[in-house]
């Protein structure tokens, strides 16, 4: 692993899965456990490792259907591990239950109990620990100021707007000051302008509370502008971990290089290499309308407000490139592609 | 909305339908008030109330009331405990077989009486239980249950899973989720699916007969008194009184599972 940012010190570890498997599906009473694949069945997650370390923001990011969510379920206790070990600050939480668990969630839904006030349930997690009316309603109340709420007290969650909804979530699964919190596409259901301001709130809120945070989200530019560290999840695995300079400037495969930021994968024979293959950013290709590099001709134009995306064609590889929109192209032209050999990230096959 | 106007013939073909239903309550309420005690002449020669007190003075009529209290009482609350249960695990188990399993909780309500109340005839003598108080009360669980499963059924599908995850992740044990999340989620449909089944068994009459032995519970005490000639009234009065045990439950109900729907509705615009 290409060591960029590792803190100097490393300190105590939030989570940590060894081994961890969950499989979906009927298993044959019998069948053995060698292989990863039983007929019939399917690994949601498949033999994974992972340590987080306490006050960190780390992102769990995948497509739909990769494992992420499971991972999550499986440290907040809502699935059970086919196989592997959980432990959440140093203990052993394989088999507890997720009301036994340091651990909160805000859920995708927000999952508020309609039948409740605001209020009542940010307080929930105090009421059921029989902390007593008073003192549990001014917790609440704090939370609800944090979250800028203190308004909507009173009102049933059917009342708020999305948004809303979406920090009274938040508040409810701070007021306890758990030690992790787990978030599962939070913001998923709210509109462009509102998530961004969303990912602000949800940083700064981490960080002034020191909370360790697993976000589990699909979207890759989310994740760039909060996380402190990224695992990439597919297919139940992870297939590259690190912070998100990591993950944009030295993706190790072509589903990273891809999923993260969007990357042309270009067959070492194109770029003057010997084999493999190789990663290269669309804003890294310079194009030029006439001089030397590599032929290429314009398929299509994608203007995009600051920038213009071009989708090129060389030798039967399609390339994209980002470049100024201040920079004229036209579809059918024929231009020369040039990039530092910096630039170019091998990939692993 | 309705801005347009029904035809004149659709109207009065409504109220006809309406009044075909609702005119033969009418007329026991009114019969309840006449002077005559034999015969049902229209008008009824005169109005007088002689016929509740003839009514509440009758010994065997409030024996026969309260058995049916007590057999409505009764019969409901197992209803509300085993209609509840199965809902529940119908609700979230699933294996092979489900959908058949279903239709065998609710088939005895759409069977007929008098074949419920032969089978549990047969069954009690075989098993050697005298009839009475209990055998009436199994009778009428078997169909009030059906109205408890179907209302919690419907409301168990409208819960998020998620709720009761939530409930667990902030630190809820088991019976704590069930007392503040799972409960007064389904409060209202238990509430009107118990009073369906309070209604039902108070005015049962088929499988009672086959079940109750020696007993009499309201309808068939109402029913024995069809046959006697004279105080032809008290029968009316009684038979008001049954209108107005079974109704307001029934309207109670009705009103409860409308005010949930349109919160729900509310909750799931966004």
């Amino acid at each position: 692993m290409t060591a960029t940012l590792t803190p100097p010190s490393i300190p105590s570890l939030a989570v940590e899965l060894r081994g961890l498997v969950c499989t979906f599906g009927t298993v044959k009473s019998g069948t053995v456990k060698s292989g990863t694949v039983k007929f019939g069945t399917v690994n949601a997650v498949d033999h994974v490792d992972l340590e987080i370390r306490a006050g960190e923001f780390y992102s769990l990011l995948g497509p739909s259907g990769s494992g992420k969510t499971t991972c999550l379920r499986l440290i907040g206790g809502f699935e059970r591990p086919t196989a592997g070990q959980i432990r959440l600050f140093g203990q052993d939480v394989t088999g507890q239950p997720p009301y036994a668990r340091d651990v909160n969630t805000v859920f995708q839904d927000y999952a508020l109990f309609p039948h409740m006030s605001v209020l009542d349930n940010v307080a929930y997690a105090l009421t059921v620990r029989g902390v007593d009316k008073a003192t549990r309603n001014k917790r609440a109340g704090e939370l609800l100021e944090l979250v800028k709420l203190s308004a909507f007290a009173s009102r049933r969650p059917a009342q708020l707007s999305g948004g809303q909804r979406q920090r009274v979530a938040l508040a409810r699964a701070l007021v306890n000051t758990p030690k992790l919190l787990l978030l599962d596409e939070p913001l998923g259901a709210l509109d462009l302008k509102l998530r961004e301001a969303m990912q602000t709130e949800l940083r700064s809120i981490q960080q002034s509370l020191g909370i360790t945070f697993i976000y589990v989200t699909h979207d890759q530019g989310e994740v760039l502008s909060m996380s402190d560290r990224v695992a990439v999840f597919r297919d139940g695995r992870i297939e590259q971990e690190g912070t998100p300079q990591d993950l944009y400037e030295y993706p190790r495969t072509a589903f990273v290089a891809d999923f993260v930021g969007g990357a042309n994968v270009l067959p070492g024979a194109l770029v003057g290499r010997v084999g493999g293959r190789f990663a290269l950013r669309p804003e890294r290709v310079e194009v030029s309308a006439d001089g030397p590099g590599l032929n290429a001709s314009i398929t299509s134009v994608h203007y995009l407000g600051a920038q213009t995306r071009l989708e090129l064609d060389a030798n039967g590889v399609s390339i994209h490139a980002l470049i100024a929109s201040s920079r004229k192209f036209t579809p059918g032209q024929t231009v020369n592609l040039r990039w530092d050999a910096a630039d170019l990230r091998p990939l692993e096959d | 909305m309705r801005s347009e106007r029904s035809s004149w013939g659709l109207r009065v073909a409504a109220y006809l339908g309406v009044a075909f239903l609702h005119i033969p309550l009418l007329l026991i309420i009114l019969y309840a008030f006449t002077s005559e005690d034999r015969t049902y002449t229209f008008p009824p020669p005169g109005l007088t109330l002689k016929w509740f007190g003839v009514a509440f003075a009758r010994q065997d009529m409030w024996a026969a009331l309260w058995l049916s209290v007590r057999v409505a009482t009764v019969a409901t609350l197992i209803a509300l405990a085993l209609g509840a249960m199965v809902a529940a695990a119908m609700a979230r188990a699933r294996f092979r077989g489900k959908d058949s399993i279903s239709l065998l909780i609710t088939l005895p309500i759409a069977l007929p009486g008098i074949v419920t109340g032969i089978a549990l005839l047969s069954s009690i003598k075989r098993a050697g239980l005298e009839p009475g108080l209990a055998t009436i009360v199994i009778g009428h669980a078997t169909f009030c249950i059906v109205t408890v499963y179907n209302n919690v059924v419907a409301r168990l599908r409208r819960l998020s899973p998620s709720q009761l995850e939530a409930s667990q992740d902030l630190g809820a044990r088991p019976f704590q989720t069930f007392r503040y999340v799972l409960l007064p989620h389904l409060a209202t449909a238990l509430l009107a699916g118990g009073l369906l089944a309070f209604a039902l068994s108070f005015d049962e009459v088929i499988v009672t007969t086959f079940t109750a032995g020696a007993e009499q519970t309201l309808p068939i005490w109402l029913f024995g008194e069809l046959f006697k000639p004279r105080q032809r009234p008290v029968t009316n009065v009684v038979a008001i009184l049954v209108m107005l045990v079974t109704l307001l439950p029934i309207l109670l109900s009705q009103r409860l599972t409308q005010g949930h729907e349109e919160m729900d509705g509310a909750g799931k615009s966004t």
